[in-house]
């Protein structure tokens, strides 16, 4: 059998016709697309190109609002210091507990320089509450951030509605959406978003590419000054290979969104009713009727992620999981945290993420290790007494904790 | 994925003594918050001998928790209780072959459960005595908590004081910004501020007299002294070390006895080179003699 890969929010494979279109870009068309000569004659045409893919997938209004980027933390780093730079004045910025790292990180950096950070919590599946962020947006809010599709569990936030409340406010608004492009179908000019984010890695593109959506007519500063690329907006000689890579890649996506929400969703589903039927004592976390079609997030209790994750490499099988010990942070994934997830089972979530690339063969053979997976280490399990949890867990075993 | 070593998979993949000894007279339970592990040890122990005639145990936690727990219950059964008492979190992460530094966590919880497991054996209430953090210093295993405790303990204003106290931050320097950020914390905290340029109030041992960069003799000196202080460990596998020239801040040595051929030379080098640095607080390339020829081509091409 071979290897089974289910850690598709993680990364993605690129795709054969992706790098098929990027190679003449490394071996003929290497010219600088500035340059006047033959050698840059198709480039230019090529990004251009490139350009209207992506601004297909996302229902862009005009291909001049895609601005090409390094990656998605990038484009996070550019709208956000975009807008507190534009509007100087303006000193709080709205935010969820559950954004990634490249938001949650650089609004902990700001918040040393004196703004005011608001994190929206969420409830136990993961949800924001509409009405005290209406209570939040005011003049003194330079942007909110809120993340299209959670990376963990998958749970979609209704970004939509709230950048419609927040442009009533007169406040800008951003999605991170990188998790969510290419997997859920989106028409931007319907919308009331002024920035957004993806990135090329996490749909069959290489990594190292990422896009910057930036409605016309939103005040705008660059993060990189220098050449005129990108209408001045993003300076840097242009990854030409990537973004025609990341073009095809979009067209792609677009062609396949129906399979993703339907054959896609399809296996997922099956994996997490398979899973939940056939072992005790775990559960799906997030909010489980408004998720990516290719995402699972499930606690197993009583035992850690990190010791599963060996034991389903072993099998030939790779996800990933939320626990502390993966990272070497000191907690479980602040996800499980905002979402009161007890840290006996937020330390055992294993997420299973799906591509277009996987098959209802490998959910099965999935089906068939996790039991035992997760029985070989409940039967090291403090917590664990032969076909069950321990009377009373919490009571039975009671660590002393340094 | 972390890159553990085969004696950490070995230990995972196929645990020893797992699960609870039937008629245990001793059980330690200790958890660590980092990672959120937690492990049970039980122990029969010898009434009469003292000896631990046999140990198991049950671990919730990662690859190298699990791993830890089993190599442990090795390491002493068959031992005294005085004896096992002596085994530390490094014997334990010597046995699995190495621990990367955010984990050796492990290992220390390892020792805990043991020493927990004795303590309630001979009747007695087991403590805690440190408190772990979130890691900071990735060269030196040195947590927050610990670079905290001594910021406040001794003064500390400055990174090269957390590093002359602590090590922390004395290796690649990526940590720095953690390290002032506890500082500022910490400092203010005293309604103190934290002031990147105060001049350190430690100062570096042996060497802390010289004022400015080192005069080459001083440097030469120094790395003499050094060489000396780290023969005893180069001759007790059979090789030796002999300092041949001193340029600027690079240092020609010559490998020799055992070590020389020897696969393990360029780490041992590596070695000397992170103890010159440490003791000389400054940079110093060792590079071994015999590059030195080419040097000199070069010079007189």
């Amino acid at each position: 059998m071979s290897d089974i890969y289910l850690d598709n929010n993680a990364t993605t494979k690129v795709d054969h016709a992706v790098v098929d279109v990027m190679i003449p870009y490394f071996l003929e068309q290497y010219g600088n697309p500035s340059s006047i000569h033959k050698f840059a004659d198709g480039v230019a045409r090529g990004i251009k190109r490139a350009r209207q893919q992506v601004q297909e997938l996302i229902g862009a209004e005009h291909d001049s609002e895609i601005i090409f980027t390094s990656c998605g933390t990038e484009s996070n780093s550019t709208a956000i210091l975009s807008a507190i730079k534009a509007q100087p004045n303006k000193k709080e910025i709205i935010t969820t507990t559950v954004e990634h790292p490249a938001i949650l990180s650089l609004c902990d950096a700001l918040e040393k320089d004196g703004y005011t950070i608001h994190r929206m919590p969420v409830d136990k599946a993961g949800r924001l509450n509409v009405e005290s962020y209406k209570k939040l947006l005011s003049d003194q809010v330079a942007i909110v951030s809120v993340m299209w599709a959670n990376n963990e569990t998958g749970t979609i936030f209704p970004v939509q509605e709230l950048a419609q409340l927040a442009h009533d406010a007169g406040v800008m608004f951003h999605t991170d959406a990188v998790q969510a492009v290419g997997k859920i179908p989106m028409m931007l000019q319907d919308t009331k978003i002024d920035m957004l984010s993806l990135s090329g890695h996490k749909l069959h593109a290489p990594k190292g590419i990422g896009v910057l959506y930036l409605r016309r007519g939103t005040r705008y500063r660059p993060l990189l000054r220098g050449g005129h690329q990108e209408r001045g907006r993003r300076a840097g000689t242009e990854n030409t290979a990537s973004i025609v890579g990341l073009g095809k890649a979009c067209e792609l996506a677009l062609a396949h969104i129906e399979y993703e929400n339907t054959q896609v969703k399809a296996m997922r589903d099956r994996l997490e009713r398979g899973i939940i039927e056939q072992i005790p004592h775990c559960f799906v976390t997030g909010d489980l009727y408004n998720r990516l079609p290719n995402t699972t997030d499930i606690a197993f209790e009583y035992i850690e992620g990190e010791a599963i994750l060996m034991l389903l490499n072993k099998a030939g099988i790779a996800a990933s999981s939320g626990s502390a010990c993966t990272s070497g942070s000191l907690e479980p994934s602040h996800v499980m945290r905002a979402m009161d997830i007890p840290y006996t089972a937020a330390h055992g979530t294993i997420r299973f993420s799906f591509s277009r690339y996987n098959s209802m063969h490998e959910v099965d053979e999935v089906l068939k290790v996790m039991p035992g997976v997760v029985a070989t280490l409940r039967k090291l399990s403090p917590y664990w007494e032969g076909d069950g949890p321990v009377v009373n867990p919490e009571q039975a075993f009671k660590p002393t904790y340094a | 994925m972390w890159d553990y070593s085969d004696k950490v998979k070995e230990h995972f993949f196929n645990p020893k003594n797992a699960g609870a000894v039937p008629d245990a007279n001793a059980i330690g339970e200790v958890g660590s918050i980092s990672c959120g592990d937690a492990l049970r040890l039980t122990l029969k122990v010898d009434d009469d001998s003292e000896v631990i005639l046999d140990a198991g145990f049950q671990t919730f936690g990662c690859g190298s928790a699990i791993a830890s727990s089993s190599v442990l219950t090795e390491i002493i059964k068959g031992m005294t209780i005085d004896d096992a008492l002596k085994v530390t979190n490094q014997d334990i992460a010597d046995q699995l072959e190495g621990l990367p530094p955010e984990k050796m966590h492990c290992s220390v919880m390892g020792r805990e459960a043991l020493q927990a497991a004795i303590a309630n054996y001979r009747g007695e209430e087991w403590a805690d005595d440190h408190e772990e953090g979130a890691l900071i210093c990735k060269c030196f295993a040195i947590d927050a908590v610990m670079i905290e405790e001594m910021v406040w303990a001794n003064k500390l204003r400055t990174v090269e004081d957390v590093t002359n106290f602590t090590k922390a931050g004395g290796g690649c320097a990526s940590c720095h910004e953690d390290i002032e950020a506890i500082l500022e914390k910490v400092l203010a905290e005293k309604g103190e501020k934290f002031d990147p340029e105060a001049p350190a109030v430690t100062k570096k041992p042996a060497v802390a007299e010289v004022k400015g960069p080192l005069t080459n003799l001083q440097r030469i000196k120094k790395i003499e002294e050094v060489l000396e202080s780290l023969r005893p460990a180069l001759m007790a596998d059979g090789g030796d070390v002999e300092l041949v020239e001193v340029m600027g801040n690079t240092a020609y040595v010559n490998m020799t006895g055992a070590c020389n051929g020897c696969q393990m030379a360029a780490m041992t080098i590596a070695g000397i080179q992170q103890r010159l640095m440490e003791v000389m607080g400054e940079f110093i390339k060792v590079v071994p003699a015999s590059e030195m020829k080419k040097l000199v081509n070069i010079e007189v091409a």
